[in-house]
């Protein structure tokens, strides 16, 4: 079966910033793949090109070297072809959470009223009822990533990529999030690509995992997670779970402590 | 109870403060034997101001009349002009140091230029306004205009959004604080450009009542002239200073949240309280 999305050998070299400054190699050689309705992870350390490597996915700067390939076709222009989630929330402080959600379908033209009925319809099961009118700062932390999702996922693009969503939220939120997210993505089936430092994280949520090396970033690591679904959070103290844990840990950590790889 | 007891707080002070300054002021003329024309004790000014009602009246029609159409023609052009620098580096790399160098102009040097231009009729008094308003405007609509996330720019742009969405959708509505912020350091010069406009060439209006009453040697009536050229100023800034509640009640709701909430422990990320 032809992958969902598959980048071929991608390079990205920033040039230095200003004359006789080194340029730096963010990723080399990156090939990974999705197929259709998979949950794909990337691990990686900080400043890894994990984040440069979905502003490529995104459109938002153009790789080196290398192709994405959408459906088996190469795709020349990105931008706008997958639903993106970055980092931060970014939600616009002088627009209420409903107003939000809908910014996708209001910028592709969709009428406002249209828009907030198909919005308002997801909002229960995004957890966001009761704060339709409000504005994003009364927000929790989680509450405000939910939201988040929901105006990419609200955009309808098949792939969707998001970047480190719950990196800034509390230990027990994290969780009750991963669970969320799992039961979200049960019922939609898209594809999701997912950037993530943590490694339990990762395992728990994805088919595959691919581990990402430090500066350049290169895949080091490919496993597939075949613990069966649904999951529950019990899982990750299973031997198959935590033997997944160690396997990818070993890359992540030789490379935190050189001296002990020779 | 609380918030019932600071709004008390926030009214009762400044005026027992301003009481006891006008009690003090008062005192003072009456014991120091100070010659009535050098300092009107505060009863005379009020006198006057009661006195001199109506022509006050019309004068501070006048006065008021120019300062809000003044303030219009500076609020339109530097918005434009902002936009406009905003829109390209050469144009910004063209205009402006002349913008910094407008306000270099000695403004009461150029009115009777003005003056000698347009006549003795409302015009030149709207340019010195306008001239005096534009400024703080400008400046802080273009710093308004470049303070969007551009992580913000960046998500739109992958929603598809043009230019033209992005600058509506992210650049203007977080620019609106900004530009209020200059609108409103703009109502507070208004009352003065409308008072330099004013003396160097009107028959009429505050400004120009300040100047024959100075002949006059009438200084309670000078006070009192002087007061409703504050109350004009408080005025203007008070009603910018709605609008912007009005207009941006977001930024109220995050700021008096950001008060209310104590302050967190930060501590590193997974950790947070």
């Amino acid at each position: 079966m032809e992958a969902k999305l598959r980048t071929e050998n991608i390079s990205k070299v920033f040039p230095g910033a200003g004359p006789g400054r080194p340029s730096v190699r963010a990723l080399e050689g990156i090939d990974i793949e999705a197929a259709d309705g998979q949950f794909v992870s990337i691990v990686g350390p900080s400043g890894g090109g994990k984040s440069t490597l979905f502003n490529i996915l995104a459109g938002l700067i153009e790789p080196t070297s290398g192709r994405v390939y959408l459906d088996g076709h190469p795709a020349e222009q990105l931008l706008g072809r997958l639903g993106y989630m970055p980092q931060k929330d970014l939600l616009m402080p002088w627009r209420s959470v409903l107003d939000n959600t809908t910014l996708g379908l209001e910028i592709s033209g969709v009428p406002r009223r249209n828009a907030r009925k198909r919005a308002l319809e997801d909002f229960p099961r995004f957890g966001l009822t009761g704060f339709e009118n409000g504005w994003p700062a009364s927000l929790s932390g989680g509450m405000r990533q939910r939201a988040a999702l929901l105006r990419t996922f609200l955009v309808g693009r098949e792939v969707m990529l998001l970047d480190e969503p719950f990196g800034a939220l509390d230990a027990l939120t994290r969780q009750e999030m991963q669970a969320w997210l799992l039961e979200i993505w049960h019922a939609d089936r898209k594809t999701i690509l997912f950037v993530t430092h943590d490694v339990e994280e990762a395992v728990f949520l994805s088919d595959r995992v691919y581990v990402l090396s430090g500066r350049p970033g290169r895949v080091v690591l490919q496993v597939d997670v075949d613990i069966e679904r649904p999951r529950p959070l019990s899982v990750t103290t299973a031997p198959q779970f935590i033997e997944l844990k160690r396997q990818l840990l070993e890359p992540l950590l030789q490379r935190m402590s050189p001296a002990e790889t020779t | 109870m609380r918030i019932a007891r600071a709004s008390v707080e926030r009214v009762i002070l400044p005026l027992a403060l301003a009481a006891a300054i006008l009690g003090g002021w008062q005192l003072y003329v009456a014991l120091s034997g100070i010659n009535e024309i050098l300092l009107p004790p505060p009863s005379k000014v009020a006198a006057a101001l009661w006195s001199d009602r109506s022509l006050l009246a019309t004068d501070a029609w006048v006065t008021i009349r120019e300062i809000v159409y003044g303030y219009l023609i500076a609020v339109a052009f530097g918005v434009a002009l902002a936009t406009l620098i905003h829109s390209s580096r050469l144009i910004e790399r063209a205009l402006y140091p002349w913008l910094v160098v407008s306000q270099m102009i000695p403004i009461p040097a150029v009115a009777p230029i003005f003056v000698l231009w347009t006549g003795f009729d409302i015009r030149p008094k709207l340019m010195v306004i306008a001239l005096v308003c534009f400024f703080p405007i400008v400046v802080n609509t273009i710093d308004g205009l470049r303070a969007v996330d551009t992580e913000l720019l960046d998500l739109l742009r992958t929603l598809g959004a043009s230019r033209v969405q992005r600058f509506r959708l992210a650049r203007v509505p977080a620019a609106l604080p900004f530009i209020f912020s200059g609108l409103k350091v703009s109502a507070a010069f208004s009352v003065l450009g409308a008072v330099f406009g004013e003396w160097v060439g009107a028959n009429s209006g505050l400004g120009y009542e300040i100047l024959v009453l100075n002949n006059q040697s009438a200084t309670s009536d000078m006070f009192a002239v002087i007061v409703l050229l504050s109350v004009i100023g408080i005025g203007m800034f008070a009603l910018v200073a709605s609008l912007e509640r009005l207009m941006l009640p977001w930024y109220y709701e995050a700021r008096r949240e950001r008060r209310d909430t104590p302050r967190r422990v930060v501590l590193p990320q997974g950790e947070a309280a």
